[in-house]
């Protein structure tokens, strides 16, 4: 097991209520947590048990109801639209269930889209090639699979190099060998680029992967596995 | 910014028919903008300058006939700067190869100077000599109707007397912008003419040597008009002055305000309602494309574009298509405003015409649109700003729908499934639901301003020529006659019928009010002249009192029973007061009616007449027309049948061709709207249509759930357009009553029917263009993806 020492985040007492149509949803009910720099951590939990309620909170799309949620010893649930759309585009890259890739952009282009506004990037063609995709990148989006958009999708969250990786349901929308290509990807980045990097599942097996597992339920945190030894991606079976 | 550049230019193209779509209603608001301002300052330009360059005078009369030497204690009056005496002779013509009387107007020009004051402006040839008795200049408009050049020549009666003159030039005169038969209401170049002659050639055909019978003056400021007109006529009442008048009533440049009021009417009213539609539009579809993007934005988002980069954006989008769109109305306005201008040139006999565009105009209808897009935009944007990333990139949430009043009623017995969806759609987003109506309705409510006036048209004409003027021709006589002249007109061939009238000038005064025009004496029971009733039935004529048009009433301010003073301003201008009997409806111009003794009476003299109307047999019309030239007497006349040409061709000149255009631009906006709120509907419903196509649903069933919301919105929409065109109209015709006419607020049904027409073509072909897109929708991309 490695030892992680920089703490990057640190989350105290997080709550979070909003409404959904006519109801009141109580995604988080008071979450402390610790993420560590090239960390690789799995939140595990069943739907609506917060989990993408949490990432959206690290990754600055979304603010806490209360409690504090701190990124290298500053606050960020006190920073406004403007300071966390910074934070943002300076320190997170994410990839989301459904790729939300812009449909009239190409690959390239897509990545482009971010590496326009970032302070180092990888150059687009290079970031594509990280995840496989350098033949495919004046492919539309609606001309790529399921597996090569979210690939496109990751291309585009670490071009900029972002110290934290946050994925909500990478593989939720894909079949197991792609599903497993995409894994491999966020893997090696981790790894190579030492990324701190957060993926939401509800898919156990994937636990396999990371060096500590949060299970979130209802709201709360319920444990957190470590695992002595981290899994490949193509030796997990699920 | 290259990427998101990119994402516009493709997103632009992807959308390029809505886009088009909405650059079109921007093209109709701002052309119908640019169109009549730029005419109008046109025309304004042109007739300043003319007025300026070429010496308008400020104050016109004309008497019996006054000694030369009268000119220099006229010019002493304080606020003249400049004095122009004329002699001025009611003349007929014969032009080769045309049958019909020809009457006009013969004006001396100084023989050996310039004019002082309404300078020629010579087209061709010259002017005429000092020396010569014969040469003769003919204004513009009779040589064009004629195909006069230079040489030609022409048979003038001066004074009874025969004479052949020729043509030496042809020129305009700032006097005569309009140049119209005096009496009549609509030009008619050929059959009547300006022509300048002489002084001294003039003075010896006319019997005026070392006499004058017209001056004009120019004044040093316009505050000196109320004393120069009181100074003059008491100068002039011994010489048969017939009453100084200032420009608001010399024909040509009154007639000119009219017009110009008319087209500034126009110029304020249709580009308002046209500009103010398609920005009105705009916002909205603006509001609703940028609100669908939701997600996309909240992407942009979450990867750190910051809210300016990404309303920039999105202005980017919206400015693109509306600056295309104002680009081309620019264009398209300046065009059509050339040739509107162009037309009206023919109207109004202006050498030159100052035709430009103007920076306030252009700017104008840019920031007006671009600022409309903006606020759309805008709105749009807080509310996908106001959401967290998170949020916004989350579908959202299941809309609250509930049961319709209609279900709440407990008719939804009656309602299939997809009849419920649509009327709940309905109910769920009034305001939108609403927006989309409103936007139909203005669409169907214009479409009727631009067409009603055909129809109204013809109904005047109807009244006018039909109930009122009955006569086949109208003859005037050089000045008041003995009643007796009425048995040498039974006399000539043809005539059946002879009805005489009386005309004089007069100022009408009522309380401070008081307005210039004619009082006409007629016989009671007149059958070729009748006067008309609120409800366009004959009115018979009071013994005592006297009748008004209905709008010169208004004008006034009196009502029946008022006692109204007249002023006469002929003869020994006696001043009366008499009771006002009543108002009479007429559409066209203005005059004061009595009985033809009581007038004559009025005026202390005897049986006189100044005209009579005529009923002809058609059959002798050549012949009775060259009786008519032959009788000195006859300074003019006027055939019924082309009058109402005339009438025809000046509407259709002035009144037709902006209508036509607003009738094109108001099509345009209606498919345009109807088109983009279809477009709309589709973006917004699509997945939930492709979910109820993988259920089974067939293709005719779900197109039936997005067009019939459409449909319905669309018969909704129709009654409302109806009113709003009504009040539309009503506007119309209220701003655009003048003395020379008066629309009346007829809305024929046919203009209802072609307003539902436009709309529902324009509903069809929306429906089909949408029906074929939904015919396309992938369904394998829709459960594949979020959105």
């Amino acid at each position: 097991m490695t030892a992680f020492h920089d703490r990057v985040f640190l989350a105290q007492g997080l709550t979070k209520i909003y409404p959904m149509g006519e109801i009141q949803v109580q995604a988080l009910r008071g979450v402390d947590l610790e993420l560590f720099a090239g960390e690789f951590v799995v939140l595990l939990g069943p739907s609506g048990s917060g989990k993408s309620t949490l990432l959206n909170i690290l990754g600055g799309l979304d603010s806490p109801s209360s409690g504090a949620m701190q990124y290298g010893g500053r606050n960020l649930s006190v920073y406004d639209d403007a300071e966390l759309t910074r934070y943002r585009r300076e320190h997170v890259g994410f990839v989301f269930q459904f790729y939300n890739l812009i449909p009239s952009l190409t690959a390239r282009e897509n990545v482009a889209l971010v590496t326009e506004i970032a302070r180092n990037p990888l150059a687009p063609e290079e970031a594509l090639d990280l995840v496989g995709l350098a033949d495919r990148m004046d492919h539309f989006p609606a001309q790529l699979s399921g597996g090569e958009q979210q690939r496109v999708a990751i291309a585009r969250a670490v071009a900029k190099r972002p110290e934290v990786l946050l994925c909500d349901e990478p593989t939720g929308a894909l079949d197991v060998q792609t599903g497993i290509r995409v894994l491999t990807v966020i893997e090696r980045v981790n790894r190579e680029l030492g990324t701190t990097t957060v993926v939401i599942t509800h898919n156990a097996a994937i636990a396999a992967m990371a060096d500590r597992v949060i299970h979130l339920s209802n709201g709360l945190i319920a444990h957190i596995d470590r695992n002595a030894q981290r899994q490949a991606p193509h030796e997990i079976v699920w | 910014m290259r990427s998101l550049d990119r994402k516009l230019w493709r997103e632009l193209w992807q959308m390029k028919s809505q886009a088009i779509a909405i650059a079109l209603v921007i093209v109709c608001g701002v052309a119908i903008h640019i169109m009549f301002g730029a005419t109008l300052e046109a025309l304004r330009q042109t007739q300043a300058r003319y007025y300026q360059d070429y010496r308008f005078a400020d104050v016109f009369v004309s008497m019996k006939r006054a000694p030369e030497s009268l000119r220099a204690r006229i010019a002493t009056i304080p606020g003249v700067v400049e004095t122009e005496t004329r002699v001025v002779a009611p003349i007929n013509l014969e032009v080769a190869g045309f049958p019909e009387p020809i009457t006009g107007r013969l004006i001396s020009i100084p023989d050996n100077r310039e004019s002082r004051l309404n300078r020629l402006y010579l087209r061709q040839g010259r002017l005429v000599a000092a020396d010569r008795d014969d040469e003769v200049i003919v204004s513009e408009a009779f040589a064009g109707a004629h195909h006069l050049t230079p040489g030609a020549r022409l048979r003038v009666v001066i004074n009874g007397r025969r004479q052949t003159l020729t043509i030496v030039g042809t020129a305009l005169s700032p006097e005569y912008i309009n140049q119209m038969r005096p009496g009549s209401l609509f030009p008619d170049y050929q059959r009547y003419g300006v022509l300048w002659m002489g002084r001294r050639a003039l003075g010896v055909a006319y019997g005026m040597e070392g006499a004058f019978n017209d001056v004009v003056l120019g004044l040093a400021s316009d505050h000196a008009v109320p004393e120069v007109i009181d100074a003059l006529d008491r100068l002039l009442t011994p010489y048969g002055g017939l009453g100084a008048y200032d420009r608001e009533d010399q024909a040509s440049h009154r007639f000119l305000s009219e017009e110009f009021n008319q087209i500034t009417l126009s110029a304020t009213l249709f580009p308002a309602l046209f500009l103010g539609v398609a920005v009105f539009l705009l916002n909205v579809v603006v509001n609703r494309l940028v609100g669908m993007q939701r997600e996309q934005i909240g992407t942009l988002k979450a990867f750190g574009y910051g809210n300016v980069a990404v309303a920039l954006h999105y202005l980017k989008l919206v400015l693109a298509i509306v600056l295309a769109g104002v680009v081309a109305g620019i264009f398209t306005g300046a065009w059509l405003g050339q040739s509107l201008a162009e037309l009206y040139m023919t109207f109004f006999r202006f050498p030159f015409l100052d035709y430009r565009l103007t920076w306030p105009l252009v700017l104008g209808a840019t920031l007006f649109n671009a600022g409309a897009a903006v606020i759309g935009t805008a709105v749009a944007l807080r509310a996908a700003f106001a959401l967290r990333p998170a949020e916004a990139m989350r579908p959202e949430p299941p809309a609250r729908y509930r049961a319709t009043m209609i279900e709440r009623l407990g008719l939804q017995r009656f309602l299939s499934p997809p009849n419920r969806m649509i009327l709940r759609h309905i109910e769920r987003r009034p305001l939108k639901s609403l927006l989309t109506m409103l936007g139909i309705a203005l669409a169907c409510g214009i479409t009727m301003v631009g067409r009603f006036q055909e129809a109204t048209i013809e109904h005047m004409l109807d009244v006018h020529y039909k109930l009122s003027q009955r006569e086949d021709l109208a003859v005037t006589f050089v000045e008041a006659t003995a009643w007796q002249a009425i048995s040498s007109l039974m006399g000539l061939p043809g005539v059946e019928r002879v009805e005489v009238f009386r005309t004089v000038p007069v100022r009408l005064r009522f309380q401070q009010r008081s307005h210039r025009t004619i009082l006409k004496g007629i016989p009671a029971g007149g059958d070729l002249q009748r006067l008309l009733d609120a409800g366009l039935r004959p009115l018979a004529l009071p013994a005592e009192g006297v009748l008004l048009t209905d709008y010169l009433g208004q004008m006034l301010g009196v009502r029946a029973g008022d006692r109204l003073l007249i002023e006469v301003l002929e003869g020994n201008r006696p001043v009366r007061e008499v009771a006002v009997a009543g108002l009479v409806k007429e559409y066209l111009g203005v005059a004061g009616y009595m009985e033809l003794a009581g007038l004559n009476r009025l005026l202390r003299e005897g049986p006189a007449i100044s005209g009579a109307y005529l009923a002809v047999d058609d059959r002798v019309r050549p012949a009775l027309y060259r009786r008519l030239e032959e009788i000195p007497r006859i300074a003019g006349t006027a055939i019924r049948e082309q009058e109402i040409r005339n009438f025809h061709r000046t509407m259709e000149q002035t009144m037709l061709f902006f209508t036509f255009i607003a009738t094109i631009f108001a099509i345009i906006i209606a498919f345009g709207v109807i088109y983009n709120s279809a477009r709309i509907a589709l973006t917004e419903q699509g997945r939930e249509l492709a979910s109820l196509r993988v259920l089974g649903f067939t293709r005719a069933e779900i197109a039936y759930i997005l067009l019939g919301e459409l449909g319905l919105l669309v018969l909704l929409a129709i009654p409302f357009g109806f009113l709003i065109g009504q009040g539309i109209c009503a506007l119309f015709v209220q701003g655009a009553r003048s003395e020379l006419y008066r629309i009346p607020l007829i809305i024929h049904p046919s203009t209802y029917a072609f307003a539902a027409t436009v709309v529902l073509v324009s509903a069809l072909v929306s429906g089909l263009l949408i029906r074929r897109k939904l015919d396309r929708l992938d369904l394998i991309a829709v459960l594949k993806t979020r959105d």
